[in-house]
Parts: C-alpha cells; sequence; structure tokens
C-alpha cells in the first residue's frame, strides 16, 4: 500500500475516534434542548463539574476545604479514605442528580414559559456559578484521574496492520473504550425513550409541553430527569477527556467542540449528535493533514469544523437529523 | 460652627489614617479560569517572599513591603483595568504575567514611568533597554530559551546536529510563535531540519500533530506550549512512545503539574528552566518559620518548591534586590517607581546576592544595564523524574547563542523604535 494512502487511513480512522469523543459532549446538549428547548451553555462546566466530584470522592477530598479551613482556621483537607472507581462513580451520579433537582427547583421552575433566549442567558449564569462552586469544593489544581481506563497505542492494530500494509496505524486505546461507550451509551439512551414510561413522557414534552401537561405528564419530574441524564453524559465526557489531560478548568472548553457537531448533527437528534461528531472529527483531521498541515501553517481543525458547520447551515438549517421547522402563518 | 467642624473633620481623617510609608508590589494574578492551576502557585510565591521580609527583616530597607493583588484571570483586558486601578496606589513594578498584558502595557506604564518586568515571557525585544526604558525581560526571554532547547541537543549529540530533524510543536498564539526566526536561524546554523505543528487554543486535542511527529519521527521535539496543551501534549508524546528524554518544553511547559497527568510515562521529559528546582534552600527555612508556620502564607501553604512557586519567589527576591539599589542609588527608603526602575537598571545579581537572600545557586548570575535589560539569558535544563515525583536540574545555568539571538532584538527593537518614534533612553 503507498505510504501516503496508508497515512490516509490512519488519519481517517484517528478522525473517527476524536468525533466519537465530540459527540459525547453534544450529546448533553442534545438531550436538554429536545426536552425543554433550553440550549444548556453550562454543559461543559457541568463535564467539569461531574469529573471534579468524581475525583474529590474517589480520593476523599473534604468538599469546601479550603473555605472551611479560611473560617475556622482548621487545617483538613482530606478525610483519609480512597473510594473504588465504580463506587465513586455511582456517588458523583448522585450529585449530578441532586444537582439536577437544584437547578430545576431554584431556576428554571420560575422561568417556565420565557423566551429561550431568557432560558439560554439562565445557563450562561449557571455555567459561571458552577464554574466557582467546583473551584471552590474541589480546588482549582490539576487532578489527575485514574479510573482505571486504558490509554496509549494499542499494540494490536499497530501490529496488525504493519502486517498487512508495512505500516502500523495508530490508535488509541482511550479512543476504543471512549467508543465503546458512546456506543452503549447511545444505544441505553434511544431504548429508554422509546420503550420507558418515562421515556415516552419525555418525548412526550419535547413534542409539546402543553398536551402532555394535559394528560398528567409532570413537566417537573421530566425536566429533573432530562437534566439528570445531561449530567450523567457530562461525566461520561468528563472521565473521557479528563483522563487525556487531567480534570482541569479547560475541561468546560470541549463544549466548543460540541458546537459545530450540533450545527451538523441537529439540536434535536441523538443519532444526529453520533454522526455529526465523525463528520466533524473524520473531516477536520483530514482537512488538516492533506491541506492544512502542508499548505496553510497547520492549526486548521477549530476553524474547518464552523466552517464545515456553516455552510450545512446555509444549506439545511435544522442540520442533518433535526426536525424542520415549518410555522403555518 | 462651619470652620470647627471642619477641623474636627480633617482631624478625625488625620487621625484615621496616618501616613504610612510602604513598598508597593501590585501582583496581577490569575487564581481564576483555564491557567489558574499555573497562576495560583506563582502569585503564592511572589506574595510569600514580601511576607517573609516583612516578618523577618521588617520590610526592605526598614520600609514595608505592600503586595496588593488584582485578579486578571489571564485576560488582557482585565490585566489592563488591574493596571489602571492599582497604579495610583504607589506601584513600583508591574509583573504582567502575560505576554499580552505585557503588550499593552509597555506604552502606558513607560508613560507613567512605572517599571515592568516581564520575567521569561513577553515582548522579547524588550531587552533593547535603549528602546524599551521601561521594560525588563531578565534573567532571560523566549529567543534565550530556543538557544538553550538547542544548546542542550547539540550537548547530547556531541555537537553536531546536521541532519537531524527537530520538530517544534507550539501554541498558536504570538507567545507560541516567538521562538520561530530564532530556530530557523539556528537550523541555518547548525544544519538541522526544522518543522513547524501549530496547536490552536486551548490544545485539549493534539490527535493531528502527534500522528504527523509519529509519521516524520523527527529526533526531537521542542515545545511552547501553556495550559492544557501542555498535559496533552505530554499524553500524546506518550501514547505514540515518543522518547520523553527528546522531548523538550520551555518554562512555561515545565512544570510539575504539566506531567503528572501522564503518570509514569512521563518520565525523563525535560524543560528548561528559570530557576532551581525544590525547596532545599535556607530561604525555605525562613519561609516556614515566618510564613507558613505563622499562617500567613497568601495561599494554602502547600506548593512550596514547585516550579511556578520557586519562580513566584524568584520574581519577588528580583524585586527586592531591584528595591535595595534603588533605595542605595537614590539615598532614600521609601523610593518611587522612577527609582525603582533605576534600580533595576542597575541590577547586579552575583552568586554573593543570592547566597545572601538564602538561595544560592537558585538563579543565575547577570548583571543589567542600559542597553540591556535581558541579562545574559542563561538557562538551565532540567528532567522529569517521575518515581520520586519531581524535576532535577541536569545542567548549571548555561548562556546561549547571542550571535544569533542580538541581531534579531536589535532588528525588532529598531523597527518598534522608528514605528513609536522614540528617543534612545541611553544616550
Amino acid at each position: 500500500m503507498p505510504e501516503q494512502l496508508a497515512f490516509t487511513i490512519e488519519v481517517f480512522l484517528n478522525g473517527l475516534m476524536a468525533g466519537v469523543l465530540y459527540a459525547l459532549v453534544a450529546l448533553g446538549f442534545v438531550l436538554i434542548y429536545k426536552a425543554s428547548g433550553i440550549f444548556n451553555f453550562a454543559q461543559g462546566v457541568m463535564a467539569l463539574f461531574a469529573a471534579m466530584t468524581l475525583y474529590g470522592i474517589m480520593n476523599g477530598q473534604v468538599p469546601f476545604a479550603h473555605l472551611i479551613n479560611a473560617i475556622f482556621g482548621t487545617d483538613i483537607h482530606y478525610f483519609g479514605w480512597n473510594i473504588p472507581a465504580f463506587a465513586a462513580i455511582l456517588l458523583t451520579i448522585g450529585v449530578m442528580v441532586l444537582l439536577a433537582w437544584m437547578v430545576q427547583r431554584f431556576i428554571f421552575r420560575y422561568l417556565v414559559g420565557q423566551e429561550p433566549i431568557i432560558l439560554f442567558m439562565a445557563t450562561i449564569g449557571l455555567a459561571y456559578f458552577l464554574e466557582g462552586v467546583g473551584d471552590l469544593m474541589w480546588g482549582s489544581d490539576i487532578k489527575t484521574l485514574d479510573v482505571g481506563l486504558p490509554q496509549g497505542i494499542n499494540i494490536a492494530i499497530d501490529e496488525t496492520t504493519y502486517g498487512w500494509f508495512g505500516y502500523g496505524f495508530f490508535i488509541d486505546n482511550l479512543d476504543i473504550v471512549a467508543s465503546v461507550v458512546a456506543i452503549i451509551l447511545v444505544a441505553a439512551l434511544v431504548m429508554f425513550a422509546q420503550y420507558t414510561k418515562q421515556g415516552r413522557a419525555m418525548r412526550a414534552v419535547a413534542d409539546d409541553h402543553q398536551a402532555a401537561l394535559s394528560v398528567g405528564v409532570s413537566l417537573n419530574f421530566i425536566w429533573i430527569l432530562v437534566w439528570s441524564l445531561a449530567g450523567f453524559v457530562a461525566l461520561v465526557a468528563g472521565i473521557m477527556w479528563g483522563a487525556k489531560s487531567g480534570v482541569q478548568f479547560s475541561l468546560s472548553l470541549i463544549a466548543l467542540k460540541a458546537l459545530p457537531v450540533l450545527m451538523l448533527g441537529g439540536f434535536t437528534s441523538i443519532p444526529g449528535a453520533i454522526i455529526g461528531g465523525l463528520i466533524i472529527g473524520v473531516g477536520e483531521k483530514l482537512f488538516e493533514f492533506l491541506i492544512g498541515a502542508p499548505y496553510l501553517g497547520g492549526a486548521t481543525e477549530n476553524w474547518f469544523a464552523y466552517m464545515l458547520a456553516l455552510l450545512f447551515l446555509v444549506f439545511r438549517p435544522q442540520g442533518l437529523f433535526g426536525e424542520k421547522i415549518i410555522e403555518r402563518v | 460652627m462651619k470652620y470647627r467642624l471642619g477641623t474636627m473633620a480633617v482631624a478625625g481623617l488625620m487621625a484615621a489614617s496616618p501616613v504610612m510609608a510602604d513598598l508597593v508590589f501590585p501582583s496581577l494574578s490569575y487564581r481564576t479560569g483555564p491557567y489558574a492551576a499555573g497562576g495560583i502557585p506563582f502569585a503564592d510565591g511572589y506574595a510569600d517572599y514580601f511576607t517573609l521580609l516583612n516578618e523577618r527583616d521588617g520590610g526592605i530597607g526598614g520600609v514595608a513591603a505592600r503586595v496588593l493583588e488584582c485578579e486578571t484571570g489571564y485576560n488582557t483586558e482585565k490585566g489592563v483595568e488591574c493596571y489602571e486601578s492599582t497604579k495610583g496606589e504607589g506601584a513600583l513594578v508591574y509583573q504582567p504575567l502575560s505576554t499580552g498584558i505585557t503588550y499593552q502595557l509597555i506604552p502606558k506604564a513607560t508613560a507613567d514611568d512605572i517599571p515592568i518586568h516581564s520575567m521569561g515571557y513577553g515582548r522579547t525585544s524588550a531587552a533593547n533597554g535603549d528602546v524599551f526604558s521601561h521594560v525588563f525581560n531578565y534573567p532571560a526571554n523566549y529567543w534565550n530559551g530556543a538557544s538553550a532547547a538547542i544548546n542542550h541537543i547539540l550537548e547530547v549529540n556531541g555537537g553536531d546536529i546536521s541532519g537531524k530533524k527537530i520538530a517544534l510543536v507550539y501554541h498558536n498564539s504570538a507567545y507560541g510563535k516567538e521562538p520561530i526566526r530564532t530556530l530557523e536561524k539556528l537550523s541555518e546554523k547548525h544544519g538541522f531540519e526544522l518543522s513547524l505543528l501549530a496547536v490552536d487554543h486551548p490544545g485539549q486535542e493534539q490527535k493531528s500533530q502527534w500522528l504527523q511527529i509519529r509519521r516524520e519521527k523527527p529526533d526531537n521535539v521542542i515545545m511552547y506550549g501553556w495550559g492544557v496543551m501542555n498535559q496533552v501534549a505530554v499524553q500524546e508524546a506518550a501514547n505514540i512512545r515518543f522518547p520523553m528524554e527528546n522531548f523538550i518544553g520551555i518554562w512555561w511547559s515545565g512544570a510539575e503539574i504539566d506531567v503528572q497527568p501522564a503518570g509514569d510515562k512521563a518520565n525523563g521529559f525535560k524543560a528548561l528552566a528559570l530557576t532551581a528546582v525544590g525547596s532545599d534552600f535556607p530561604l525555605y527555612d525562613d519561609l516556614q518559620k515566618y510564613v507558613v508556620e505563622t499562617g500567613k502564607t497568601a495561599g494554602a501553604g502547600d506548593q512550596l518548591g514547585t516550579v511556578p512557586y520557586n519562580r513566584g519567589i524568584y520574581a519577588a527576591m528580583l524585586a527586592a534586590e531591584a528595591v535595595k539599589k534603588a533605595q542605595e542609588i537614590h539615598g532614600v527608603a521609601d523610593i518611587t517607581s522612577g527609582q525603582m526602575r533605576d534600580g533595576m537598571e542597575a541590577l547586579e545579581i552575583t552568586e554573593e546576592v543570592m547566597a545572601a537572600a538564602g538561595l544560592p545557586g537558585f538563579g543565575p548570575s547577570f548583571s543589567v544595564s542600559c542597553e540591556n535589560h535581558g541579562g545574559e539569558g542563561m538557562v538551565a535544563v532540567t528532567q522529569w523524574d517521575a518515581g520520586a515525583g519531581k524535576f532535577v536540574k541536569i545542567s548549571d545555568f548555561a548562556p546561549t547563542d547571542m550571535s544569533v539571538i542580538q541581531p534579531l532584538i536589535d532588528e525588532d527593537s529598531a523597527a518598534y523604535k522608528a514605528e513609536n518614534n522614540i528617543d534612545s533612553n541611553c544616550n
């Protein structure tokens, strides 16, 4: 196989893997937007908050330790125990459910029926609030998250492809895990939405709030449920991205990678988030490899992702899988 | 009656706010935002050093030091706001802690007669004191860093790197692009092949760049990164099994937090350094006694000896030494910012000065003059020992290739001088 073709296939495969990671972030946006029409600006910060909480619980960190020490003159930082990753993940899910309840109870309950821009502004406020509370609770240092995920080159793929093509492909073990997790997550979400009572109620609310209310669906419960699911997806994204870079503030910026995915896949489609992520991932990596790095000085990935999304917006504003907006007068 | 009330009010005000001289050091810190993990220890080190001087020595020359902290979040606009809001407090010297803020403050601070110390960052050609009268970037700048990295690679390869491939992975910003010209000149001189790999802000996703490195197989990689870009780059290098001993970062890519997330796989990663590493210096005993044990640390007191904390200590120590020099030159203890500038311009850091400050061997010896605001550009190399969980200094502070760097400084500063119609500072 010609070397250039082998390189292109490798870049393509890595683009797919990167796309899965983008899609993981985009999923959280889709869940909330689909059910409530809210574009959740805080989704990236939720991923950061979830990952920080997971780290804190795993390592027995005392929440708000710096604040407690400053007020009471104490010097406590850790409880002195470590919690296994699986149990810590369950506890973190509990914290994210509690956060969902608080978000609904103290913010969106009072904003039902408001304009979408008001709801969007509320999520901006929520993002800044969570950023500050997260730092105050768990500290702003970089945390090494180790939940036992494998990282580094997959030797089997490297050796096999070397045997076939004379060039070993690089595929990161973490990306393989992320892909499997994403497939399971999407399958579970789709099954939940299709085959459970709560899932059907969620879809009913997404279709028409008023109609859902009239048949006895609790809007309050459904919104808490949706924010909890988005919190869970944020935790998964936080674990995957946090394993690559450590848990730190920049995790909240991964939301920027999800925006073009949403523009392309549509804000209301779970499969759209996945397909959009894959197209963005592959597109930006191939563009960087074939054009960006050799001819444009590199670092074209963010630019390309948004340009591609913009093109889609021009020709298909609702995205690939979004619901077409038809307004009758 | 009105007169009596007025007199009483003035008397009351005077009693309430007695005139107390102090030496004001604004700290444009960033304890929040994406770069807080690096900003917090620096700010702690900077503040703790002055606290130590106050507690142990009663200040500098008998005048208390006051650190005036202002949060920038590493945001240029906020940094300028911080400057404007603190300069009226009698600020002696600004450490902008950001290349963007430094660029904005250069004309403002020059007009206000307040010196700037951009240590290891900012506008590199500000080393030319004849043009940049109020900007100092001793002991080393970005271009010294590029040269130091090449010098180290030369040393490892027995002085010959012709035909070698060296890649620069850089933050796609003005900062990250700083070393490119220097490296291009050095590649002409030494005959190595240079490839450039830009990483977009913030640098969370670098798969393309590291796949390219895996394909092109450079012998060495130099990194000019910042924030999350550093942690991801080290992790990606480990993932493609790039030999860590051939991977060298500038001092902004060489803190403990940059390598810890990659665990043992980061072992052997190298970084350039402006200061020594660790806390095995007499000054730290005093810090423990006068600052930590008395609960007067600026932060949680858990950063002592880390790379960014040490850099904060060093910046504060250099500022304090410049104050002493200014006090000596002008014969007053409560100096002004203009006098501080004079002190910085006459600064001479010798091994004796470092030892007297309780920091023997902590930083290089250098001297500043009217023409040279950058010192001698001496840089050390450190290496990460993952087992011990610390950086180890593997070379002394060594000179860099000024035969390449000085013409670049002269060229860039001459262009700035012409553009802004600046008079010579040294004539």
